[in-house]
C-alpha cells in the first residue's frame, strides 16, 4: 500500500512540477469565463423575448418552457465541450506515463525496488484519477455554476450526469495507460483518439438511425459502442440531464434519442477494468 | 547468511528473437567481494545484470541473490542499483528524489531522513539538496544516482558503468565508495570497460564474451607472480640468451632487446648478476607487469568478440 501511495504522490508532484496543473487551471478558467459571459448575453436576450410575450398567461407559460429548453441546451453544449476537453486531458496525461519512463529508463530504479510492478500501475492510475477529478470539477463545476447563478437553473439528475462524464474520463485514461504499456506515447495517442472517433461517429449513426427508425443503422452504432463505449457514457449523461420535453421530442442537438441501457454502462465498467488488468499484465511481464 | 553467495547463477540464458544475448551464464559472487564483470560492448553484460535485477525475464536457467531466487520481491530488498546512462525524475529536488526511492524501499521515515543527510554529505551534494535535478550537471547526477543505490544499506550493490561521464575527482569518489563498501562487507557487482578502474577496485573479475563467462581471474594474483621483463643491453650473444631460460620463458631477442616472462620478481637481481658476469653491457632491465588490458585482449580476442 505504502509503495502505491508513493507512486501516486510522485505522479501528482510530476503534474504540478511539469506545469500540467498550472496550464490546465489557467486555460480552464479562461474557458469558464468565456462560457459565463456568453451565457450571460444569450440568456438576457431570451429574457428580452420573454418580457415582450407577457400579455397572456398561456403565452407566459410557453415562454417559460422555451426559456428552460434554451438554458438546458446551452448547459449541455458547455458540458459537451468540457467532456471533450477532459477526455483529451485524460488521454494526454496517461499516454506518456509508462512509455516515457520505459524509454528514458527512469522506470529501472523504480521497479528494482522491493515492490510489485502492479503497484506502479495502480499508483499512477490513482494519481491520474485524482488529477482528472480536480480538472473535471473545475470545468464542469464552473459550467454548471455559471448557469445556476445567472438563471437559477439546474438540470435534473445533475450528479448522475456528472458522474457518467467523469467515468468517461477514467475510461479514456485507462485505455491510454494500457496502450502506453506497450506502445510509444505518439502511437498511444493515435489509438486512443482513433477509438474515440469511432465511438463518436458510431454514436451519431445510432442517433440518426433511431430518428429515422432504421434498425440496421442503430445496430451499427451499437457495435461501434461495444468496440469503444466512451460515447455511450456521454449519451447516457446527456439523457440524465436533458429536459423531459427534449427527450420526448428528440430535438436537442446535445440530447439523446437512442439511450444507452444500464447494461451498456455495466459493459463499460467491465471494459475499464479490463484495460487496467491488461496494463498490469503487459507491464508486469515486459522486459525493461 | 555466511554460507550464502551474494549471487549465484546457473546457465542463465536470454534470447531476443533469433539472437542469444546471454548464452548460458554460470557464476558465483561471494558476500563481501567486489566482482568485476568485463567484456566487449554487446557481450551481454547489461542484459545479465538486468536479469538478476528482474528487469528482464530469463529465457531459461536459474539464479539467486542473497539466497532468494531472482524475479521475486524478496530478492530486491537488500539490493542497490545504479543503471547505466541513468536518467532521473528531473522535476524532483535531490532530497525529494532520495526520499521517493527510500519510500519505495519501505524504509522507516526517521532512518531515511538521517540516511539522506549522510549520503548527500558523502557524495558532496549537501548544498544542493533542495535544488531541482534538472539543474544538475552530469557528474552531479551520477553522484545522486550513486547515493540512491546506497540508501537501504544494501548487502549487494550493482553498478553499471558507474564512472562513465565522471571527471577524475568523481572517479576517485566512486572508487573510494567501493572500497568503503568492501570494508563494510558489502558485495559489489561492477560492470565496466574502464579496465584501470576494475584493476584498482575489484577482487575478482569475470570475462564475458558472446554471453558466456570465458575466464574468471583473481586480481591479487596479477600483482607479483607473472610479469614480462624487457632487457636492453649490448653484447648479447646467442649463448647468453639461451642461458636466460633458467629464469624465464617466452624468450624473444631482437637486436639489443630481449623480452622474457619471469615467474617471480626475485629473478630480477639474479638475471642482472648473470648478465654482468657474462660481460654484457646492461642499459636497462624493465619489469612490465601483465596488465588487465593484456589479459582482456588475450581473452576476448583483438576483434573484441565480434
Amino acid at each position: 500500500m505504502n509503495s502505491i501511495w508513493t507512486i501516486t504522490r510522485m505522479t501528482f508532484r510530476e503534474a504540478i512540477r511539469r506545469r500540467i496543473v498550472l496550464t490546465g487551471l489557467i486555460l480552464g478558467l479562461c474557458f469558464i469565463i468565456i462560457y459565463a459571459i456568453g451565457f450571460h448575453f444569450i440568456y438576457n436576450s431570451f429574457r428580452g423575448v420573454e418580457s415582450t410575450m407577457q400579455n397572456a398567461p398561456s403565452q407566459q407559460a410557453l415562454a417559460h418552457i422555451a426559456d428552460t429548453e434554451g438554458v438546458n441546451t446551452l448547459m449541455l453544449a458547455g458540458l459537451y465541450a468540457v467532456t471533450f476537453l477532459s477526455i483529451a486531458m485524460a488521454a494526454l496525461l496517461a499516454a506518456d506515463t509508462l512509455a516515457g519512463e520505459i524509454n528514458s529508463g527512469t522506470i529501472q530504479t523504480i521497479v528494482t525496488k522491493p515492490i510489485r510492478r502492479s503497484d506502479v500501475v495502480i499508483g499512477k492510475w490513482l494519481g491520474f484519477a485524482f488529477l482528472l477529478l480536480l480538472y473535471f470539477l473545475l470545468m464542469a463545476g464552473g459550467t454548471v455554476l455559471s448557469v445556476l447563478f445567472q438563471s437559477g437553473y439546474a438540470p435534473r439528475n445533475l450528479l448522475a450526469g456528472m458522474a457518467l462524464i467523469y467515468f468517461e474520463d477514467l475510461l479514456i485514461m485507462s485505455i491510454s495507460m494500457a496502450c502506453s504499456s506497450s506502445l510509444s506515447a505518439l502511437a498511444t495517442g493515435g489509438v486512443v483518439f482513433g477509438l474515440y472517433g469511432l465511438a463518436f461517429i458510431g454514436g451519431w449513426i445510432e442517433q440518426f438511425g433511431a430518428m429515422i427508425q432504421n434498425s440496421t443503422a442503430v445496430k451499427v452504432g451499437i457495435i461501434a459502442s461495444l468496440i469503444m463505449p466512451s460515447e455511450s457514457l456521454w449519451r447516457r449523461a446527456a439523457f440524465e440531464m436533458q429536459t423531459p420535453l427534449a427527450g420526448a421530442l428528440g430535438m436537442s442537438p446535445f440530447g439523446t434519442i437512442s439511450v444507452p441501457s444500464p447494461l451498456m454502462i455495466g459493459y463499460t465498467a467491465v471494459y475499464l477494468l479490463a484495460a487496467v488488468w491488461i496494463t498490469i499484465r503487459v507491464f508486469g511481464k515486459r522486459d525493461l | 547468511m555466511d554460507n550464502i553467495s551474494a549471487i549465484e547463477t546457473h546457465e542463465l540464458r536470454k534470447v531476443f528473437g533469433e539472437r542469444a544475448a546471454v548464452k548460458g551464464l554460470t557464476l558465483q559472487v561471494e558476500q563481501g567481494e567486489v566482482f568485476g564483470f568485463l567484456g566487449p560492448n554487446g557481450a551481454g553484460k547489461t542484459t545479465s545484470m538486468k536479469m538478476l535485477l528482474g528487469l528482464i525475464a530469463p529465457t531459461s536457467g536459474s539464479a539467486s541473490m542473497l539466497g532468494s531466487p531472482i524475479g521475486n520481491r524478496a530478492s530486491l530488498r537488500h539490493i542497490g542499483f545504479l543503471p547505466e546512462h541513468f536518467r532521473f525524475q528531473e522535476w524532483l529536488t535531490a532530497n525529494e528524489f532520495l526520499d521517493m526511492h527510500g519510500h519505495l524501499y519501505g524504509m522507516d521515515i526517521h532512518d531515511l531522513k538521517a540516511r539522506i543527510s549522510e549520503l548527500l554529505e558523502r557524495v558532496g551534494l549537501t548544498d544542493f539538496r533542495d535544488k531541482l535535478l534538472r539543474t544538475f550537471s552530469k557528474g552531479m547526477l551520477q553522484r545522486i544516482g550513486l547515493a540512491q543505490a546506497l540508501l537501504n544499506h544494501p548487502k549487494l550493490v550493482f553498478l553499471d558503468e558507474p564512472t562513465s561521464g565522471l571527471d577524475p575527482v568523481g572517479r576517485r569518489l566512486v572508487r573510494d565508495i567501493i572500497h568503503e563498501l568492501r570494508d563494510e562487507g558489502t558485495s559489489v557487482f561492477l560492470n565496466s570497460h574502464l579496465l584501470s578502474e576494475i584493476e584498482v577496485t575489484c577482487d575478482r573479475v569475470a570475462f564475458i564474451r558472446h554471453g558466456e563467462v570465458v575466464r574468471v581471474l583473481e586480481l591479487a594474483s596479477l600483482d607479483t607472480n607473472q610479469s614480462d621483463v624487457t632487457i636492453r643491453a649490448s653484447g648479447l650473444t646467442q649463448e647468453v640468451i639461451s642461458g636466460l631460460t633458467k629464469w624465464g620463458k617466452n624468450i624473444q631477442a631482437n637486436g639489443e632487446t630481449v623480452n622474457l616472462t619471469i615467474s617471480a620478481e626475485s629473478a630480477l637481481p639474479e638475471i642482472t648478476r648473470y648478465l654482468v658476469t657474462k660481460g654484457v653491457e646492461v642499459y636497462a632491465i624493465t619489469p612490465q607487469r601483465v596488465s588487465l588490458e593484456d589479459i582482456f585482449i588475450e581473452t576476448v580476442g583483438k576483434d573484441g568478440g565480434l
